[in-house]
């Protein structure tokens, strides 16, 4: 009994820790993107509101509060107000399966710096960052807005090309990994740098990279918003927090791909040539929690890059991408990766994995 | 017959896109190191409230009514910067002088009220021009943000020069 109640309240704290921490990350991360194009554009950016505006999340969210709440007349009430929870929701399941970081033990009881360790967490993640587009899709055709349905349209035949292209990628992953378990891909990439899935995988890489961009909806896949084309998008209606809240859901979706990132294809929670040790104290679980927040940092740090450096797609070529280049390419990987695997059993150098 | 070099060189061609060009990542790594070196040069921004530009002697913004070498008003009250005023910014009334006032006037007309609309006005300097006393000058003080329209519709009081005090802007 005690045992039950205990694993409850270490599992609420993990919980409760990491969902601040990402909320933390994601505030800041609107800032960091503000900051950031300024600089690529040599400017400043938001410098008012506390030093180095670093209380612009706040004053962003305030005013968010005080704007008006405006539901379009005709528009189905109920999706309407219901659309940008979901996005928000959908993008903040997926936190439930990364590996943000090694176990740690205190005494002997051992605490895992994961919410819950899925053995088929792979699978779970692509079902709920695909998810996250229903908030768009139902955002788009509650608001009953001609511009608000074709982003709400693009999004949904945009993330379904793409998400074909992301599970070819994670198939070959699997295939290289022997396993669906985001923690023992992990533990599969530790050690040597070259352990890293990027090496082993380097062409399922760039398109897991690709379509998790267009996942995001992030320049230059950004379509669903189009501004030129759509006014505003599916959240052309929205106003208030209810579109404070399509933005966050937004940028969540983005902090945890960048996370999704790091963990299969750099290493997690690694650190390079550094083994994890048998009975870590709770240094270690810091440690790795601070290593794996860097890379996944240093991929949001590129995707904001990306989208301060190339211009939007126009819809047909981002169908052809989708279609005519990511998904063969990810196909030939599959073989490529299937028959280098079996190659390298029957010469017996499977290695580690 | 173009040759191979002409033909890569041509920025019409269209449909033969060599092999490297098609993959289109050199492309995007090259755009990538040229926002990158963007990245790290330094903000060009000037932080207007605290730091600002220098603006040239002859800006035209805020007015100021001179006095002269007496610390007399030049202003005789002639309206002609009224009557070139493209705007109509300006809204005189001329008087007599006062005797007990004598002393600080050139002569026996002055301005009893003199205003400008500084909304109205758009600052072309006409009344500059047709100032036949030299009186009126534009300066270059150019902030005026108040709360009010009718703060803005600055008296005589605001304009003309202060006996040794400051002038408008600095310099």
């Amino acid at each position: 009994m005690t045992d039950i109640v205990l694993f409850l309240i270490v599992k609420s704290a993990v919980a409760v820790t990491m969902f601040v921490i990402v909320l933390g990350i994601v505030a800041y991360a609107t800032l960091g993107e503000r900051k950031i194009a300024g600089y690529f554009q040599d400017r400043h950016g938001p410098n008012r509101a506390g030093p180095w505006g670093i209380l612009q999340p706040i004053a962003d969210g305030t005013k968010f509060f005080f704007k008006e709440e405006f539901i379009p007349d005709r528009a189905n009430k109920w999706l309407f107000v219901i659309a940008p929870t979901f996005t928000f929701i959908a993008a903040g399941s997926i936190m439930a399966a990364i590996p943000f970081g090694d176990r740690f033990f205190v005494g002997d009881y051992e605490v895992k710096l994961q919410i819950a360790d899925i053995n088929i967490g792979i699978l779970y993640i692509l079902a709920m960052s695909s998810m996250g587009v229903y908030g768009a899709m139902l955002g788009g055709w509650a608001s009953n807005n001609k511009y608000s349905l074709m982003g709400g349209i693009r999004a949904s035949s945009q993330t379904i090309s793409y998400e074909i292209a992301m599970g070819l990628a994670i198939v070959a992953l699997i295939l290289d990994h022997a396993t669906p378990s985001l923690r023992q891909i992990v533990l599969n990439q530790s050690g040597a740098i070259w352990h890293w899935s990027v090496f082993t995988q380097p062409i399922g890489f760039i398109i897991f990279f690709v379509a998790s961009l267009a996942e995001c909806g992030r320049v230059p896949f950004d379509l669903p918003e189009a501004e030129n084309e759509l006014v505003g998008g599916y959240h052309t209606e929205y106003s208030s927090m209810k579109f404070g809240l399509f933005q966050f859901g937004e940028y969540t979706h983005m902090t945890l791909a960048v996370g999704l990132i790091a963990t299969l294809y750099f290493g997690g929670w690694n650190i390079p040539f550094v083994v994890p040790p048998e009975h870590p104290g709770i240094i270690w679980g810091l440690l790795t929690l601070g290593v794996f927040w860097a890379k996944a940092l240093f991929f949001m740090f590129v995707f904001m890059w990306i989208r301060w450096t190339i211009p939007r797609f126009r819809y047909d070529q981002l169908m052809n991408l989708g279609w005519k280049s990511l998904i063969p390419l990810g196909i030939v990987n599959i073989l490529v990766t299937a028959i280098l695997l079996v190659i390298f059993q029957d010469l017996g150098w499977a290695g580690g994995r | 017959m173009p040759t191979d070099v002409q033909k890569k060189n041509d920025p019409f061609r269209k449909y033969d896109l060599t092999l490297m060009e098609r993959l289109y990542i050199p492309a995007i790594a090259k755009g990538m190191a040229v926002t990158l070196s963007h990245f790290f040069k330094k903000p060009v921004t000037i932080q207007y409230p605290e730091q600002k530009t220098d603006v040239s002697h002859r800006w035209r913004g805020r007015h100021v009514l001179k006095r002269d070498e007496f610390g007399r008003e030049r202003c005789v009250g002639c309206k002609m910067c009224e009557l070139a005023c493209p705007a109509d910014a300006i809204t005189i009334q001329s008087a007599e002088v006062p005797p007990e006032r004598r002393h600080m006037h050139t002569t026996e007309r002055y301005s009893e009220t003199y205003e400008i609309d500084m909304l109205r006005c758009i600052y072309c300097g006409l009344c500059e021009e047709a100032c036949p006393e030299a009186a009126i000058f534009l300066t270059p003080f150019y902030e005026f943000a108040e709360n009010s329209r009718e703060k803005l519709v600055y008296n005589k009081d605001m304009l003309t020069e202060k006996v040794g005090g400051p002038i408008f802007y600095k310099d």
